[in-house]
Parts: C-alpha cells; sequence; structure tokens
C-alpha cells in the first residue's frame, strides 16, 4: 500500500526545471531517502510533497487525499528543518505542543500528548526549557517531537543531521530509525550523505538534474546501479578500463557497457588468482586507518581503490606490482 | 606605553563626550531647583518654579496635547511601518526596491524643508493647518524610522519558523501572531520609542502645523524662550528629560537592543 504517490510532477523556477516529470511511491510506513547531489531536485521533491512549492503539472496523493493544489498547513504533514526552526520565544513544551494548540485540542489531550512526544524523544526534563538552553542534539529531538506529536500522515526531514558533528551524527541515525519503527509514520527525508541514506533508508531514491535516476532498496541500488551516475553517487566504484576487458569473466554483453567493481569487494595478491577477475597494477599508496586500510592502485591509467581489514592484506613493501582480484558476480555493469 | 597611553586618551576622550553632553542638561536641572530667576549663585534651593509651572495652563496643555500627539503618532507609524516591514520581508513585488530606497531619504532631509513642503502640500490639498495635519505629518517623519528598525529585527529572522509553523498547520495569521510578531517585537519597540521621540521632539513640523491655539511643547516652550527667559522653562524640561530617560532605560532593558538573552 502506497502512502504518497508523486506522479508525473515538473515544477520550474523561472526557466529552470527543478523536477522533471518526476514519479516515485513512498509505501505507507517506510523510511525513504532521498539522495542526490546539490541541485538535483532533491529538496525540491521534499517541499513540493509538504506544500512549500505548487508543481507546474502532475498531481501527488498523501493518503487517499490529491494534495497538489492544498496548502501546506492543511496537507496533515510533519517536517523537520535543517535548522530545525524552533520557535525561540516557546518553551520546549510549547514548542512541542504548537500543532496540537492550533487544532485545537483539548487542555488535558495537548499536555499528555506532549509528554508522549517528550518521552518518545527521551527530553522529559527539559520541558520547561527554552531552546537556546538547548544543545544541538536536544534541539533536534525536540524539532522531532514537535513533528509528530500530531500525528501526521507522513513525516519529512531536511538534511534531519547535517547540523550535527559526526560522532553526535552516528547516535542520532540510530534514534531516528528506532523512533521511526517505533511510531511507524511513513518518513521521507533528503541528504546528500551517501552513508546516511544507507544507514536510516528502507528505500532510497537518487536524483540527478530533476529527475530520479533509480529507487529502490539500498542494497539493490547498490549492487546493481541503473548508470554510471548511480554506481559512482552511491558507494565507490572502480572502472575497468575498455583495454582490460578481454579475457575477463564479464555479466552481460561487453557492448557499449562500462564496468566497475566496489573498493571492498577487491583482494590483493602478488599473482593472478584462478576462477577470478585479476588486473594488474601498480600500487602507489596503503594508508592505515585502523580496522580497514585504503590502498591506491594504479591500473592502467585508472585510479582504483581497495578497501579491506588491514589483517588482511598480504604484506606488500608499499609500492610495486599487484593483482587485484574480484569474483566475476561482483562485477557492476552499466551502459555506457 | 602605547596602548595605556591609548587607552588613557580614549578615557579622556569619552569623559569629555559625556561633559559636553550632560552638562548643560545638568545645569539647567540645577537651575530649576535654583531660586534665583536670573541663575545667580549661591544655589538656594526652591521648587517654587516647579509650582509656577504646573499652575501655568498654557505650559499643561501644551503638554498633554504633545504627548497625545506624539501616542497616536506611534500607534499610526508603528503599525502602517510594521505591516510596511513584514509585506517587504515576505514578498517579492515590482518596485520592491525602489519603494526600500525611497524610504532613506525623508530621514536625510532637513525637516525645515520637508515641513515648508508639507505646509504648501496640506494647504494645496485642503488639509490645512492643525491638530490632525501635525499628526499626519509626524507620522510620515516616523515612518521609516519604524520601517528600518523592524527591517532590522526581520533581517535576522528565520524564514523556516514560518515553514515550520504552517507545516503544523498554522494559517498565515496564526504564524504571523505566534511567530513572526513575538520575534519582531524588540524592534517594534524600539520603533515604536522612535516614532514617539521623532514627534515629540519635533519642533519645525509643528511649528509650520500647528495654529497658534494649540500649539506643541516644543513649539510653545520656543515662544516663551522669545518673550523671555524663565526657570519654569528650566522645570518643564527637567521633568521632560526625567520622563524620556526613564523610558528609553525600561525600553532599552525590554527590547534586548543588544540581541538575544
Amino acid at each position: 500500500m502506497s502512502l504518497v504517490d508523486v506522479q508525473n510532477v515538473t515544477k520550474k523556477f523561472g526557466h529552470t526545471t527543478a523536477l522533471d516529470n518526476v514519479s516515485i511511491t513512498f509505501d505507507n510506513g517506510g523510511f525513504f531517502g532521498l539522495l542526490g547531489p546539490s541541485g538535483s531536485g532533491k529538496t525540491t521533491l521534499l517541499r513540493t510533497i509538504a506544500g512549500f512549492y505548487y508543481p507546474e503539472s502532475g498531481s501527488i496523493l498523501i493518503g487517499d487525499r490529491n494534495v497538489e493544489k492544498i496548502p501546506v498547513e492543511k496537507r496533515d504533514i510533519g517536517m523537520m528543518f535543517q535548522s530545525y526552526a524552533l520557535f525561540p520565544n516557546m518553551s520546549v513544551a510549547d514548542n512541542v505542543g504548537f500543532g496540537l494548540r492550533v487544532r485545537k485540542v483539548p487542555a488535558v489531550e495537548e499536555k499528555r500528548r506532549i509528554n508522549e512526544a517528550l518521552e518518545l524523544v527521551q527530553l522529559q526534563a527539559l520541558a520547561d526549557r527554552r531552546p537556546s538552553q538547548l544543545s544541538g542534539g536536544q534541539r533536534q529531538r525536540v524539532a522531532l517531537a514537535r513533528a509528530i506529536v500530531t500525528n501526521p500522515k507522513v513525516l519529512l526531514l531536511d538534511e534531519p543531521l547535517s547540523a550535527l558533528d559526526k560522532s553526535l551524527r552516528v547516535d542520532m541515525q540510530i534514534e531516528l530509525k528506532r523512533i521511526q519503527r517505533e511510531v511507524g509514520i511513513t518518513t521521507i527525508f533528503v541528504t546528500h550523505d551517501q552513508e546516511e541514506a544507507l544507514t536510516l533508508s528502507d528505500r532510497i531514491g537518487i536524483l540527478k538534474a530533476g529527475r530520479i535516476i533509480q529507487a529502490g532498496t539500498p542494497r539493490e541500488v547498490y549492487d546493481r546501479p541503473v548508470d554510471a551516475f548511480a554506481a559512482g553517487f552511491l558507494g565507490e566504484a572502480n572502472w575497468l578500463p575498455q583495454q582490460l576487458l578481454d579475457g575477463l569473466t564479464l555479466p552481460g554483453e561487453k557492448q557499449s557497457h562500462r564496468f566497475a567493481v566496489r573498493p571492498e569487494m577487491l583482494t590483493m595478491s602478488d599473482a593472478a588468482v584462478d576462477g577470478r577477475n585479476s588486473v594488474r597494477g601498480k600500487l602507489v599508496q596503503r594508508v592505515f586507518a585502523g580496522a580497514l586500510a585504503t590502498c591506491l592502485i594504479e591500473v592502467k591509467g585508472e585510479q582504483w581503490k581497495l578497501i579491506a581489514r588491514d589483517r588482511d592484506l598480504p604484506d606488500f613493501a608499499g609500492e610495486g606490482d599487484v593483482w587485484l582480484n574480484w569474483a566475476p558476480e561482483d562485477t557492476i555493469r552499466v551502459p555506457a | 606605553m602605547k596602548t595605556s597611553l591609548l587607552a588613557h586618551a580614549g578615557r579622556v576622550w569619552l569623559a569629555l563626550i559625556l561633559f559636553f553632553l550632560y552638562a548643560p542638561i545638568l545645569v539647567m536641572a540645577a537651575m530649576s531647583l535654583n531660586a534665583s530667576p536670573f541663575y545667580q549663585l549661591p544655589f538656594k534651593f526652591t521648587t517654587e518654579w516647579y509650582e509656577e509651572m504646573a499652575g501655568n495652563e498654557q505650559i499643561i496643555a501644551a503638554a498633554i496635547r504633545s504627548v497625545l500627539i506624539a501616542c497616536v503618532t506611534t500607534v499610526i507609524a508603528t503599525a502602517l511601518g510594521t505591516c510596511a516591514s513584514v509585506a517587504l520581508f515576505r514578498y517579492d513585488f515590482k518596485g520592491k526596491r525602489l519603494l526600500q530606497v525611497l524610504l532613506f531619504p525623508p530621514i536625510a532631509i532637513p525637516w525645515l524643508i520637508t515641513g515648508t513642503a508639507m505646509l504648501i502640500f496640506f494647504f494645496f490639498i485642503g488639509i490645512g493647518r492643525g491638530t490632525p495635519a501635525v499628526i499626519v505629518g509626524h507620522v510620515a517623519l516616523a515612518l521609516p524610522y519604524v520601517i528600518v528598525t523592524v527591517t532590522a529585527r526581520l533581517s535576522s529572522f528565520d524564514i523556516a519558523l514560518e515553514e515550520a509553523a504552517r507545516s503544523l498547520g498554522a494559517d498565515s495569521w496564526t504564524v504571523l501572531r505566534r511567530v513572526t510578531l513575538p520575534w519582531i517585537s524588540p524592534g517594534i519597540v524600539a520603533g515604536g520609542l522612535f516614532a514617539f521621540a521623532v514627534s515629540f521632539d519635533q519642533f519645525v513640523v509643528s511649528y509650520f502645523l500647528s495654529e497658534p491655539g494649540d500649539s506643541t511643547l516644543p513649539v510653545m516652550i520656543y515662544t516663551a524662550i522669545r518673550k523671555g527667559f524663565t526657570p519654569e522653562i528650566n522645570a518643564i524640561s527637567t521633568i521632560i528629560i526625567t520622563l524620556s530617560m526613564g523610558i528609553m532605560f525600561l525600553a532599552t532593558r525590554k527590547a534586548k537592543f543588544g540581541g538575544e538573552h
């Protein structure tokens, strides 16, 4: 069952087409990540679903209601903003209760629901604080509580974690996922951080120049990207030089296609390995980073990257000729 | 040391500024309590001038008129100016830049010229002289101050706050009342104070536009001084200064001119 259904939506700003005939379906209860470089239209899509922009053409269904001509305040959405946009003149409890007061929820119920929402984000103790007295992570929790307290049909998150520092971001990713599961609310979020998209999403949509390039589960998109852009944007790709293709076992026809391997699929050895695809390269650099090591290898003029557990790598002096091997089925094939 | 010398010079400079700013006021306040009508020393304390002033119906009437005009001006100019600022902030429309640019010259044009122009114009369109003309003139003078002050405050406003309120189901009136206005209220208070000050201090425009019978306090004081200086004027001036400084003091504390917190 789909909850948010975007069909053939086109949105223009002056002469720029921000969304070009976009169609995408968001399933009920799912956690959907919209991923793309800046200017790809991901934020425009989110804000069009929210109702801040009206599309030139196409339809948007939220639940069983066509909303493309309905203003934001009547769409019954919850949205979390990049800056959190907490009302500075209100306490945490009043911020969370804003949507309830606007809906004229009775005072007793309002209090109960504010408490529930604050409990969910573990901030009951801070109900009387002002936003200016909170840390970044706490502000984010308040913004989340405020967005879901009204039981909206869909939760929209605009770069939800980008304002947090790295260690807090990882904690909040886990927290966000837990809360989303607990509430069971259909969630769409925008990010340019591929790791965040992979961690949080049940499904991912990759956008480029106002179009959806590919949509699917993170694994599908990662393992079977539909084109070179998707392959390079979600995860890293080592592109196979054209002159090396002969003699390798490749999935499907070679004609007008390009092939790539993910860095973590590679192994390194001093001789070709039977039953695996092998190419020769020159080890340029090996970077030790604790558990993992990254090697930069030059393969016929292409920069390749290998990522492996440091202890699994053979003890090469640091520079010299090596063989890179991978299982044929791990080869990615995209149209050239 | 060089820095301490500089700091020292700075302190002297500051002291001089404060001296020349406040010494005349203090002298005036002292003289309003001195028995001699010719400012002769030694100082002999008296409240005679305050009593005399309180009995001077002309002064009292002018003071009340001035306060009333300033209040009406403040209300009208603050309301109009705030609406204008919010409109300029929220909407893009043709001629917006031009309108914004046109707001500034009235602050720079000498009041004498504005006053003359207003007098001619008001006679031309039939408003003539009198209290309504004075109020219209004061509102016109005060409006740019309000718009500039409120706009300055709005420029630090995160538009996402309005968007957040709308996403939570608030219509535009609720958004304005619950989110935007609370944020800009320090700017509105400051703008209102400017409007009050512009109107209350206004001499030239009031002088040109008021009718002889119902002049404002500054106009009345000017007329009185021309006839001969009396310590009554010191008394009323001292009261005005004490009141305005009190209001300013309260307002700066409430309005957080230094920003949040």
